[in-house]
């Protein structure tokens, strides 16, 4: 093992699929020069040239129809949308184009790119740089999206995004960029579809993801000291989402939270609330608990933002609430 | 660095032309307008469901710039693909078994005509969305590039798309990269119901080349010889690394916006006077006879081919099955 931060996990992950697979590239704003703003991208056109990392103009919807073009022309790109938020200026090449080409043109060629999309709160960034819109794309049958909460499993997933014949949505919380974590010396890939059980509890089942998932981690030692066990579970993808992993820990803890920093509505947490709600209400021996933002923009000034993030003082005090 | 549009005739005299280049204009054209007709007469039946947008018109288009294109470059259709998708070289049987729906279908059924597609052509799709292949065809245009092929890319698009920012924004990388793609734009008059030129900042769209820093180019899109000469030079232009240029192909859209448009928005004797005074497949076939570069035989010969091809096409088509329920949810992921 080494320690790394999320930031060079990224950027060795990139460096191993370059090296591996000549068809493999990436494009996007800021990245080449600069090296990405959070320093993701650092010395890989060093390595690999500009030609293979590159700096592209502020053309959100360009840079993902390219990669959609280049895709289906053989190449296995990686787009970087600088920030999640910007993802609605291309938000018809993604769900119109990227998600649908495989199956409404009938499995001619899959769109095989990965699309990184740094979101998440950072401090005072406010309502245009700060969002966590994961939800919006796992309403979208024919992406895959992944969420990861560490520099390890960053690497992993990144490896296995840009291997994956199908388009990827890879989120990377921004304030996780500087995050430093033990990722493995040895070659790896983390699978996607598959949610991690990080601790085994008995009273109730923790579920997480990104930012977030450290949060709960600080929640559950907390609750631990209080007589109450918790089993997280990090989804590290959450489309299409491990249905099973979350249904055996419910049957045997008998209660569910759902913990995310985007807004409550229409959020990951009410997908899972519904699976679980639908098929295995009969285990539960509380209400299901769902903590997320409130539904507003994020806003800017201290206080507000204070109020608006999620801390493991939250999540504790929710989970306290159903026993 | 760019000089104003250039509007351009077909210049090469007709002997110059080859007997494969002449059969191939004429075939592909009356294939694409047999297939359109009988595409609208089982639309209105009802055999064939959905959207259904005809090229009827504009077949000189299509006809002209293909003939200049490899199966292994890539094209990305429109709203109104049927046209393209016929003269890069699709087979009609399994074009037409998409249009009806059918598992035989080129997207097994799941596309229909507004999605129709054949990459084993390089036919990259046609679009729901109008104006969503600009960025994809330079994507794919940038992937030759790095391929280091001399392969090519070109992105037809209506006179309406081009007032989608996705326009503007593949035109600035194409022309940044210098990317071997072709904006190649179709100009039949019409955006949806609209005419063109109450929408639209300028006269011609080549005008807008200027912007971007690539060559425009103006030509009749009725005549085929005229397309096909404007096209071969832009495109041989970009295979040998010069960058994308915008191509204008000034045409007519005889049919409605889609098959059962009331077209409220003109008059029946406008459409009559177009279609007698410039429709691309008299005009192809008085020219050649002129000039005896082809005989009535020889495109008797191709008409009787085309009609036997479709009929088979048709009769592949109304006979497939239609998909099992069970193919829903077969093909979202790899």
């Amino acid at each position: 093992m080494k320690t790394i931060t999320f930031s060079q996990a990224t950027l060795e992950a990139m460096q191993e699929e370059m090296a591996r697979d000549e068809r493999v590239f990436v494009m996007g704003e800021d990245i080449a020069r600069q090296g990405g703003i959070f320093g993701q991208f650092k010395g890989l056109p060093a390595q690999f040239g500009t030609g293979r990392v590159m700096d592209t103009p502020i053309s959100e919807t360009a840079i993902v129809g390219a990669c959609i073009g280049a895709a289906l022309a053989g190449m296995r790109p990686v787009a970087d949308m600088h920030f999640a938020d910007f993802a609605g200026v291309c938000f018809d090449e993604i769900y119109n184009q990227m998600a649908k080409i495989y199956y409404m043109f009938g499995g001619q060629k899959p769109v095989s790119m990965v699309l990184r999309a740094p979101d998440g709160l950072v401090n005072q960034a406010a309502a245009q740089h700060s969002q966590s819109l994961e939800a919006f794309f796992c309403h979208i049958p024919g992406l895959k999206v992944v969420i990861p909460s560490n520099p390890a499993d960053a690497k992993g997933l990144l490896k296995a995004a840009i291997r994956d014949d199908n388009p990827v949505i890879y989120f990377e919380h921004k304030a996780l960029f500087s995050m430093k974590g033990e990722v493995p010396e040895e070659e790896y890939v983390t699978p996607i579809g598959k949610a991690k059980v990080v601790r085994e509890g008995k009273d109730v089942t923790l579920v997480s993801y990104s930012m977030t998932m450290n949060l709960a981690v600080k929640a559950a030692d907390m609750l631990e000291k209080e007589g109450i066990s918790v089993e997280l579970i990090d989804l590290r993808t959450i489309s299409p989402i491990d249905k099973e992993t979350i249904l055996n820990s419910v049957a045997k803890t008998s209660r569910l939270a759902i913990a995310h920093e985007a807004v409550k509505q229409g959020g990951v947490g009410a997908e899972i609330s519904a699976i679980v709600a639908e098929e295995a209400i009969d285990c539960l021996d509380a209400p299901i608990v769902r903590v997320g933002a409130p539904f507003t923009p994020v806003p800017f000034a201290r206080p507000l933002e204070q109020a608006y993030r999620i801390t493991p003082d939250k999540i504790a005090a929710a989970v306290r609430g159903m026993m | 660095m760019c000089a104003m549009p250039v509007r351009k005739e077909a210049t090469l005299p007709l002997a110059r032309y080859d007997k494969e280049t002449l059969k191939f204009f004429y075939e592909t054209m009356v294939k694409i307008r047999n297939f359109e007709l009988t595409v609208e007469k089982f639309f209105f039946d009802g055999e064939i469901p959905g959207f259904v947008h005809l090229y009827i018109g504009e077949e000189a288009t299509a006809t002209g710039v293909m003939a200049n294109l490899r199966k292994t470059d890539y094209i990305q259709s429109t709203h109104r693909g049927h046209g393209h998708t016929i003269a890069k070289g699709a087979d009609l049987k399994h074009m037409m078994a998409e249009l009806f729906g059918k598992s035989t279908g080129s997207c097994k059924g799941k596309g229909g005509s507004m999605h129709i597609a054949d990459f084993s052509v390089g036919m990259l799709g046609a679009n729901g969305i109008v104006g969503g292949g600009f960025t994809m065809a330079t994507g794919a245009a940038l992937a030759q590039k790095m391929q280091k092929t001399d392969g090519v890319a070109v992105a037809f698009f209506g006179d309406g798309a081009s007032n989608r920012g996705t326009f503007h924004e593949a035109a600035n990388m194409a022309a940044a990269w210098k990317l071997p793609v072709i904006f190649l734009c179709e100009n039949n008059q019409w955006a949806s119901t609209t005419p063109y030129r109450t929408t639209t900042s300028v006269d011609d769209i080549a005008d807008r080349a200027q912007g971007y820093g690539m060559p425009g180019v103006i030509v009749d899109g009725n005549d085929v010889f005229a397309v096909y000469e404007a096209a071969k030079e832009l495109i041989e232009r970009a295979r040998r690394g010069e960058g994308p240029a915008i191509l204008e192909c000034k045409t007519y859209r005889i049919k409605g916006h889609f098959v059962g448009d009331p077209e409220m928005y003109r008059t029946k004797e406008e459409v009559q006077k177009v279609l007698e005074e410039t429709d691309p497949i008299p005009r192809f076939e008085a020219r050649v006879l002129k000039a005896k570069a082809m005989t009535k035989k020889e495109l008797e010969t191709i008409r009787t081919r085309v009609e036997k091809e479709l009929a088979e096409a048709l009769e592949f088509a109304r006979t497939s099955p239609e998909p099992e329920v069970s193919a829903l949810y077969e093909g979202l992921y790899v």
